[in-house]
């Protein structure tokens, strides 16, 4: 690991000027990905700017309904709220179904939000990588793709993204609340959050230089049968070879998000009429620009059971 | 072949990073922030951090990058706490940091300012075991014993959080307490990995002193 100078910050605009103040720092919260990438010498950051002190840590009802969930709080207290188990309660199962409760513990949920994929050739610093070292190449396309994406990729990056909770935020339209260093504000709805790779794959989020999340809002709950399904190669402690989260109301209609299929979690809200016919019509239309690769065309047939899975058990 | 020139300027930055880096007050206080670096330190950098670990106050100077596993074996010499993968992956190193259980290696020493951590250490000694150490010794809930530490600091901290009503991915119910079922604790000790698969002895040393608590 390289030597890094730190600071504890104390509110969110001290937090975004001390960023832009250091250029190549790096906000410091639960630290459970960025710590294992910077051992890794894949992240490099010469100044840690801990954010833990900010008061953030709360989840509070809205007036006008829904919750505003502060960045720190942390996956074990947001699973557990009892607001989120009764009216989010695809937002509890996501969270619960990633990492391990040591990690959950530490994990906030911007950082959660803000991990960082974990294609094999990204970790690997020996072999290009166009998300590491921009401009490198990608190792990841012609190599070993049975965990990468098979929806939205380019010829820079076929990454996934990590996440299962933000699958959940995806499939509630959760908005991301951030502070620029000039101190302004900003609502980002979490469908213009994430990037596709495009030719910069390095560039993940809307997020600008030393802007700063500070809270995710939730609107009033969606009510329906709310489901997190997710399928991986062991039963815990693993990530999401497809995973789909889902709100489903009685008369058959919903919204459908999936992870580990995407540089994003995926959702296309125009293939949502197509819920009522069951999962192979809707997924035929949310994979309809899917271009899976040998190793990882399963992924896409998987989706599709998992989602005929998710509808019956919304029916019971 | 490096030419003279170039040697001469590498030589520069060199000490430029060493003059920054000794420059560099540790921090004064818990809030106060320090005066960064204009550029990216070559040499190790030093913070101050004052923390509880199993009741005794600790102050210690750190480098920056010192993880919290490192702080405990290294520094204050308790060595109950393993390093296995270093990456957040085994569990060997997991501790309590003010009643909740983390992995040890995947958080900075520098982080943990106040807090209060408990490790194998402090949970009981050789003459005065802690119930859950009693039942692995009972049940033979290891073999080589490397992942022991971790797995009983994950164990005792894993039945409160089913006593805190914390669900799990195998909880049926969202609106009821989540049971103390063997299908619980296998998922939520599922951040511990034992290399000699002594998983159902392990399971068994836990589900005895659950009922016990219960």
């Amino acid at each position: 690991m390289n030597p890094f100078t730190y600071e504890r910050a104390r509110t969110p605009a001290e937090a975004a000027s001390a960023a832009v103040r250091n250029p190549g720092a790096r906000f410091i919260a639960g630290g459970t990905n960025l710590l294992d990438l910077m051992k890794l010498q894949i992240e490099t950051p010469a100044h840690l700017i801990d954010v833990n002190a900010l008061a953030l840590n709360k989840i509070e009802a809205i007036p006008e309904g829904g919750l505003r969930i502060g960045a720190l709080v942390r996956n074990t207290d947001l699973a557990s709220d009892e607001r989120v188990r009764r009216d989010y309660a695809v937002l509890s199962r996501a969270i619960s179904a990633g990492a391990s409760g040591q990690i959950r513990n530490k994990a906030t949920t911007a950082g959660n939000l803000l991990q960082r994929t974990r294609c094999p050739y990204f970790y690997d610093t020996a072999q290009p990588c166009n998300k590491r070292t921009p401009g490198s190449g990608c190792s990841a396309i012609g190599g070993v793709t049975r965990a990468l994406a098979v929806v939205g990729a380019s010829n820079s990056c076929i990454a996934t993204h990590p996440s299962d909770m933000a699958v959940a935020m995806r499939a509630l339209d959760a908005t991301v609340e951030t502070v620029k260093p000039d101190g302004s504000t900003r609502r980002i709805p979490i469908a213009e959050f994430y990037r596709l790779p495009g030719d910069t794959p390095q560039i993940e989020t809307a997020l600008e230089g030393g802007e700063i999340i500070t809270a995710v809002t939730l609107p009033p709950p969606a009510g329906g049968a709310q489901i997190y399904r997710k399928v991986r190669d062991r039963a815990s402690y693993a990530f999401a070879l497809v995973s789909v989260a889902a709100v489903v109301q009685r008369d058959g209609t919903g919204r459908v998000a999936l992870g580990g299929v995407a540089h994003k979690p995926w959702r296309v809200e125009k293939a949502e009429a197509e819920l009522p016919r069951g999962a192979k019509v809707a997924m035929a239309a949310i994979m309809a620009d899917a271009r899976p690769t040998r190793d990882n065309a399963f992924k896409v047939a998987l989706a599709e059971r998992t989602l005929a899975s998710v509808l019956a058990e919304a029916k019971v | 072949m490096q030419k003279p020139g170039d040697f001469e300027s590498s030589r520069r930055v060199l000490l430029v990073g060493a003059v920054t880096a000794a420059a560099v007050p540790v921090l004064p206080t818990a809030t106060k922030a320090q005066a960064p670096a204009p550029n990216p330190p070559t040499a190790p950098v030093a913070a101050k951090v004052s923390l509880t670990v199993n009741g005794k106050p600790a102050a210690l100077e750190l480098d920056t990058r010192t993880t919290l596993l490192d702080a405990l074996r290294e520094h204050l010499h308790l060595t109950g706490s393993k390093k296995g993968c270093d990456h957040g992956q085994c569990g060997a190193c997991t501790v309590m940091v003010d009643g909740r259980r983390v992995y040890s290696c995947l958080t900075l020493a520098v982080m943990h300012e106040g807090n209060e951590v408990t490790t194998i250490e402090g949970l009981g000694t050789p003459d005065n075991l802690h119930p859950m150490q009693a039942a692995f010794v009972k049940h033979d809930g290891y073999q080589c014993g490397y992942c022991t530490p971790g797995q009983i600091c994950a164990s005792v901290a894993m039945l409160q959080e089913i006593k805190d009503g914390i669900p799990s991915h195998v909880t049926a119910d969202l609106a009821a307490r989540p049971q103390l079922t063997v299908d619980e604790i296998r998922e939520r000790m599922s951040g511990n990995i034992c290399r000699c698969g002594a998983y159902s002895n392990i399971v068994e040393a836990i589900t005895e002193v659950a009922g016990r608590q219960a």
